[in-house]
């Protein structure tokens, strides 16, 4: 990755419908070239996939999401990441970590109830081998995701000239 | 008027960032709300001391060297006051920030205009420079990287007017203040110069890089007899800079220069983005690789920049800054401050656009 891999790839993190022409403008390169590197960004993984930032809340849905700790005892040769496999595939884990700290995998669940996380945790999760204990804590209110704040602020007033 | 796109404001539209705020906001709470040295905390001249030396190589002495002032605006006026003298001439290189020449004349100096031009990148040349000079011309006062053209000084330009500054025995005023927002190259420093260093004050703050304008925070750095003597007016004048801006302009040094660096980077991506813009609109614009000004020329139009900046206000809602406003040399031209978002860029060059489009 170079400098302008780096700028395209903050570009298209920020708002990947943005035109190819318009990204070539802004990171200095030809059209061709911007198509080539994103291709080959794309095909080497660096990037995952395009989606938007949504606010469910906003939008008017009523699905609940959790923070959920897993304790869990590692396995001898594969330490946490067979597990790990293991929980990666219910759909309803949106994301996935392993953590430092007090405790050892965090999920991130949405479901449509409160109940639904509940039995999905204590039903699916809980009884899988190796899992030593679980938390679950539900999102109240979400204020910032990945990097773009929910709430509305009032703009600045500014001169309408200075010199 | 409603739903104005203004591109007239000299200012970041980011807010400061957020952990030089609250640095500010927690030092208030600690009660730190008294006046502080004329000169500036220790703290923050250390600072700024050190900051110059790593990041433009010029190496100041934070005790005898360097003011903390309020904004660059005060240290224009302190400076352009400690050197000159009633009948002095002083050189101004045009277009330029509007406050130079006012304050020469409020020193009781007369300000001579040097003229940048278009063809040159708006940087200042010897020959222009050489036209201008008397036996009563004390100094020169530069803006690079310059608001509002956008043009930049690099060592080359700086060694080819420097014999000149050397040889008529002129002092150097430098408005740095732009330094930061340098995209294509590093910035060069005057003072960098051996034979000017003792003749050059130079001019910085934190309005520009940090955005940081409404906390105005600037300093002056020059030799000890000429800091000693802008000393002497900024005391009676300010007493001293602000502490709440003080003490967050230390914090920026100190923590704020990633989110500095983010800011350059957004200018710099905005600055691609207008000035493709304005070239295939048929505004000739070179590209600025300083400040956050692009400085078309209008002259394809057939308007002045007075009529094409009224006009364009009137009948698509943009604001722009007439570039004779800024000095003579800057007739034909307007300041567009790319200092708003890449959304409002875009929607103001189709606003340019279809304005264009209703006068051919």
């Amino acid at each position: 990755m170079d400098e302008k891999d780096r700028i395209l790839l903050q570009l298209l993190e920020e708002n990947c419908r943005t035109p190819e022409k318009e990204l070539a403008v802004l990171a200095e390169v030809s059209e061709q070239d911007a198509k080539d590197r994103i291709r080959r960004l794309e095909a080497t993984g660096a990037v995952r996939r395009y989606g938007a930032v949504v606010d469910w809340e906003r939008a008017g849905d009523g699905n609940v999401t959790a923070v959920i700790e897993l304790k869990v005892s590692p396995e001898r040769d594969f330490g946490y990441d067979r597990i790990a496999e293991r929980i990666t595939r219910f759909p309803q884990v949106r994301s996935l970590r392993l953590m430092t700290g007090a405790y050892d995998l965090q999920l991130l669940v949405t479901g449509p109830s409160m109940h639904e996380i509940a039995r999905f945790v204590s039903e699916q999760i809980a009884p899988m081998d190796r899992i030593r204990e679980t938390a679950t804590h539900i999102i109240m209110k979400t204020y910032k995701e990945n990097g773009t704040t929910f709430a509305e602020r009032e703009e600045v007033e500014r001169l309408p000239y200075s010199f | 008027m409603e739903d104005v796109i203004s591109l007239g404001v000299g200012e970041p539209d980011f807010v400061t960032p957020w952990c030089v705020c609250e640095a500010s906001i927690y030092s208030i709470e600690q009660g730190s709300t008294a006046y502080t040295s004329n000169k500036g905390t220790p703290q923050l001249r250390g600072a700024i001391s050190r900051y110059l030396d790593t990041r433009f190589g010029t190496r100041y002495d934070p005790d005898s060297e360097i003011i903390v002032t309020c904004g660059v605006s005060e240290a224009a006026d302190i400076a352009i006051r400690a050197v000159t003298d009633p009948g002095d001439e002083v050189l101004v290189a045009e277009p330029c920030y509007v406050s130079y020449t006012p304050c020469v004349s409020l020193a009781g100096g007369t300000p001579v205009t040097v003229p940048c031009r278009a063809e040159d990148e708006f940087r200042l040349t010897a020959d222009a420079l050489a036209e201008c000079i008397t036996p009563r011309t004390k100094a020169l006062i530069a803006n690079f990287p310059n608001n509002p053209t956008g043009g930049v000084m690099q060592k080359a330009d700086w060694h080819e007017i420097a014999d000149l500054l050397v040889d008529k025995d002129l002092l150097l005023i430098s408005d740095e203040v732009y330094a930061e927002l340098t995209y294509d190259g590093d910035h060069f420093s005057p003072a960098m110069i051996p034979e000017l260093r003792d003749r050059t004050i130079t001019l910085n703050g934190f309005s520009k890089a940090f955005a940081m304008t409404g906390w105005r925070i600037g300093y002056l750095c020059a030799p000890p007899e000429i800091t000693a003597a802008a000393l002497k007016i900024h005391q009676y004048v300010a007493l001293c800079a602000p502490v709440m801006g003080q003490i967050a302009a230390y914090e920026a040094l100190r923590i704020g220069e990633a989110e500095k660096d983010a800011m350059v980077r957004e200018y710099r991506l905005r600055r691609n983005l207008f000035v493709d813009g304005l070239n295939k609109l048929g505004l000739a614009c070179h590209v600025p690789k300083g400040a956050f000004y692009a400085f078309p020329s209008v002259e394809s139009t057939g308007m002045t920049d007075t009529e094409f900046a009224e006009s364009l206000l009137r009948e698509q809602h943009v604001a722009v800054v007439p570039g004779s406003v800024l000095g003579s040399s800057g007739a034909g031209h307007v300041r567009c401050a790319y200092a708003v978002s890449r959304d409002n860029l875009k929607e103001a060059l189709s606003r340019m656009g279809a304005f264009l489009d209703s006068v051919k």
